[in-house]
């Protein structure tokens, strides 16, 4: 059995970002560049399957700027056997996202594709549903727990109200959440046979998709600083104001 | 605080100053790749960042022994354990041993960020390297086969077993005894002391490299020969055989690196520890010296990067403390104290300091590959004489310094830093060690001064000096005048330093030998700012370029130009000192002190 496994190049969790002057998004040059911590959950948990002897093969795909290639790197030290980067210089969203990885899933006809439940970066948390939909198969969003079976996967989902398991048939999309696994340290000589692996380029005129964005972006600013807080006599006062003034009773 | 290894300064270091690329051009090198060290060097800094430095602390608690058992400071064992199957042990091994066999300036730039997060754990792996290399370079194929793929992998450790109590600096006192036996193997008795990890928990074995003499041995250093005695015996099919006659009778109650076991290790208190010969009978101080080069860049890098360390809690808390207004502000309200001109003045000192020492020690790594795999013999040759001069450079002043830097980053504290709570004071005892063990800094420095620099008549030193002054010149041509002048001025102290060396060793030696340090400083110095000016060069070419990292190089700029006026004009006291002060530390006869 096949997984594909979609990764993505974000700005490291430990940048603290800033937009960019002119409003028109978030400067991210020359800043610390890692995986998107959730997708790294998918490869763990990919990785973890094919050692339990359940899948075979681990596909991982990238899609963006050349320097994804180091991502993907990153994802075949951890245990992928082999990578595709489908490169484009196009600011990427979803349902272009989607579309791509729709387009590789028919080429390489996974069983299984993984996903992070959303990138660190612009936390749309929309790529997998949207992916799913496309393909016509069934989706186990948010997962925190994965059985896979050889026809159907169990997928524990983080609800609201709690946990849900949901039985799906296969081929089926996986999103990630971050109580599903702790991504192991990449081990030196994997960093080093990583090297070696197979990466295939592809570009969206390759998958037959128009990637260019429907969306606009207005503007990006930063959250205005938090204004000084008061002191309250006592509780009813307190009551009071959050009643008449924050208007949250 | 948490650690955070710097990886762009790490990555601008290799590849700017060292120059990686050609490294790894080297035959035997060609696996490795400026985008397959960034990839490592990232890994890394996480296990360093995640792993070890968060048990540095508890480190401090130290190792425990009981009846010859020590255990680990706790934690160690299970990091330990994870650095082992992250294969961390084999970055710089042989290949043909399991190991990576990658660049040794890939791994100064790895062992930094290991003793940057834990210096007493780092110990562990550096001496089982060193090990390792000694026995791959002269012993049997025999023993090679038998030890090196086991320590490669991290599941035994190594030690170096050479002082003893009447023989540190001075190893021709050696008394530990060693008795050839009929089956080839040897009988060793005697005692050892100050043997890092020479005995803990984490491991299933450890192999100890033992310095002993043979009953009809030369008397001095021609008479002494290596061993290999291991804690547990190992028998022919590779499994562990009997316990050695080896035991560790006490660990030391030490100032700082807690977290590193230092034993008194006794060797045959029954019948005889058996030991194995590595090479030939009394040759084994010369094989040590072969690991000596290595061995001392390493601790020097130790010293740079707990400065390193201690820097960024500096930093850290000089960001969050708020401490008294602002100099000349009529507002009376308490500002950050980072914005205090004299806290700027420290945080600067240290910063200047370690990436000059950084970049020297770097260039000095990247010398000791091309030393070792170059295809051109006049090219190892020169690579080879470049590294001599540095390795004393590297080790007396990287450390002497962390001891300054270290002390610094507590006095930004203030009273704080003085408290352990802090944690800032515990970088400052760990550091104190740097400048003792793998030669004092005044063994460096006479090694400097009457090897390196007297003896080849001041060849080596010359022709650096020359490189230094075309950085000047260059310097000069991109418009970095106030730097270049400052260099020029340093690297004329030096000169004359070096001529007053040359004119007195043969008659009067005990007067560069007074000026010993000193001299080892100047150089530090002036070469520690040739790697900056190099440095601001480089900068000032790259922020032109499109994409360039604007504020980094500018940083880099601007750290380069406080060196020069901040550090490089200490030579002039220096070259004074050395130069006019010899008498006035000799005069005064011994019973008056």
């Amino acid at each position: 059995m096949k997984a594909l496994v979609a990764v993505k190049r974000v700005v490291d969790y430990n940048v603290k970002v800033r937009a960019k002057a002119d409003g028109s998004g978030v400067d991210i040059a020359n800043v610390k560049m890692s995986m998107n911590p959730f997708d790294e959950i998918a490869v763990e948990e990919a990785v973890r399957l094919k050692e339990a002897g359940k899948i075979s093969e681990i596909v991982v795909v990238s899609l963006g700027v050349k320097q994804c290639e180091e991502t993907l790197r990153t994802a075949l030290a951890m245990g992928a056997d082999r990578a595709i980067l489908v490169e484009t210089e196009v600011e990427l969203q979803p349902l272009a996202v989607a579309k791509l990885l729709k387009s590789v899933a028919e080429r390489e006809q996974p069983q299984l594709v993984i996903l992070g439940k959303q990138a660190i970066d612009d936390d749309a948390n929309q790529t997998g549903q949207m992916l799913s939909a496309l393909l016509g198969w069934g989706q186990g969003t948010f997962a925190s727990k994965v059985a896979l079976g050889s026809e159907s996967v169990a997928v524990t989902r983080e609800i609201d109200g709690g946990m849900e398991t949901v039985e799906l048939r296969l081929p089926a999309v996986v999103t990630t959440d971050l109580r599903l696994n702790e991504p192991r340290y990449v081990k030196l000589p994997n960093i080093m046979a990583a090297k070696k692996k197979p990466l295939d380029k592809l570009t969206p005129a390759d998958l037959g998709v128009d990637p260019s964005p429907r969306l606009k972006t207005l503007k990006v600013a930063e959250p205005g600083s938090r204004a000084a807080g008061i002191k309250v006599a006592n509780a009813a006062e307190l009551v009071a104001k959050l009643k008449n003034e924050a208007k949250v009773l | 605080m948490n650690y955070q290894a710097p990886l762009k300064e790490l990555n601008f270091v290799l590849n700017q100053l060292a120059e990686l690329p050609s490294v790894c051009s080297l035959p035997g090198y060609e696996d490795c790749s400026v985008e397959l060290v960034e990839a490592i060097l990232e890994e890394g800094a996480k296990f360093a960042e995640q792993e070890l430095a968060p048990i540095n602390r508890q480190g401090d608690q130290g190792a425990r022994w009981q009846d010859g058992a020590v255990t680990a400071a706790p934690g160690f064992k299970a990091a330990w354990q994870r650095y082992v199957e992250s294969g961390w042990v084999g970055l710089r091994a042989p290949a043909e041993f399991g190991g990576q066999g990658l660049p040794a300036l890939v791994a100064l730039a790895a062992e930094e960020m290991w003793c940057s997060a834990n210096l007493a754990f780092s110990l562990a792996p550096m001496l089982t390297l060193g090990a390792l290399e000694a026995i791959a370079h002269h012993a049997s194929d025999e023993l090679k086969q038998r030890y090196l793929p086991r320590m490669a992998a991290g599941e035994w450790t190594g030690t170096m077993n050479l002082t003893e109590p009447q023989a540190g600096s001075d190893l021709a006192q050696v008394r530990t005894r060693a008795e050839r036996q009929a089956d080839g193997s040897y009988r060793i008795s005697g005692q050892k002391i100050f043997i890092t990890w020479g005995e803990h928990d984490m491991a299933d074995n450890i192999v100890h490299l033992v310095l002993a003499r043979l009953p009809d041995a030369p008397a001095g250093v021609k008479g002494i020969s290596l061993f290999i005695v291991p804690k547990l015996l190992v028998n022919a099919d590779g499994s562990l055989g009997a316990r050695n006659d080896v035991r560790c009778v006490s660990i030391e109650h030490k100032l700082g690196i807690h977290g590193s076991p230092t034993a008194v290790m006794s060797f045959g208190d029954q019948e005889g520890a058996t030991g194995f010969l590595v090479g030939e009978e009394n040759k084994g101080l010369a094989y040590m010296f072969t690991m000596m080069n290595h061995a001392r860049l390493g601790v020097g890098v130790e010293g740079l990067a707990v400065s390193e360390r201690a820097y960024q809690a500096a930093v850290s808390y000089a960001r969050e403390r708020v401490q008294s207004r602002a100099v000349g502000s009529p507002d009376a309200a308490g500002v950050l104290i980072i914005r205090h001109p004299d806290i700027r003045r420290m945080l600067m000192t240290m910063r200047a300091q370690i990436e000059a020492q950084r970049a020297l020690a770097c260039v000095a790594a990247a010398a000791l590959d091309r030393a070792g795999h170059h295809p051109q013999p006049e090219e190892r040759a020169k690579n080879q004489a470049l590294l001599d001069f540095l390795i004393p450079i590297v080790k007396g002043w990287c450390t002497e310094q962390a001891n300054e830097i270290t002390s610094m980053a507590i006095q930004v504290h203030g009273g704080m830093g003085y408290i352990e709570e802090t944690g800032v004071a515990q970088y400052y005892r760990d550091a104190r060690i740097t400048a003792i063990y793998e030669g004092t800094t005044g063994i460096q420095a006479l090694d400097l001064v009457g090897r390196k620099t007297a003896g080849d008549k001041g060849a080596v030193a010359q022709a650096l000096l020359e490189e230094v002054l075309l950085t000047v010149r260059e310097l000069d041509g991109a418009g970095l005048s106030d730097l270049a002048r400052a260099l020029r001025k340093a690297a004329a102290d030096a000169s004359r330093a070096i001529g007053f060396v040359l004119e007195h060793f043969a008659a009067e030696p005990q007067w560069p030998a007074a000026g010993s340090v000193p001299f080892l400083k100047l150089m530090g110095i002036v070469l520690g700012g040739w790697q900056m000016g190099r440095a601001a060069l480089i900068a000032e070419r790259l922020r032109h370029e499109e994409g360039a990292d604007v504020s980094f190089l500018a940083n880099k700029l601007m750290t380069a130009r406080f060196y020069g006026a901040h550090l490089l004009p200490q030579t002039g006291a220096l070259v004074h000192a050395i130069v006019e002060g010899a008498e006035s530390v000799l005069a005064l006869p011994e019973d008056q002190f």
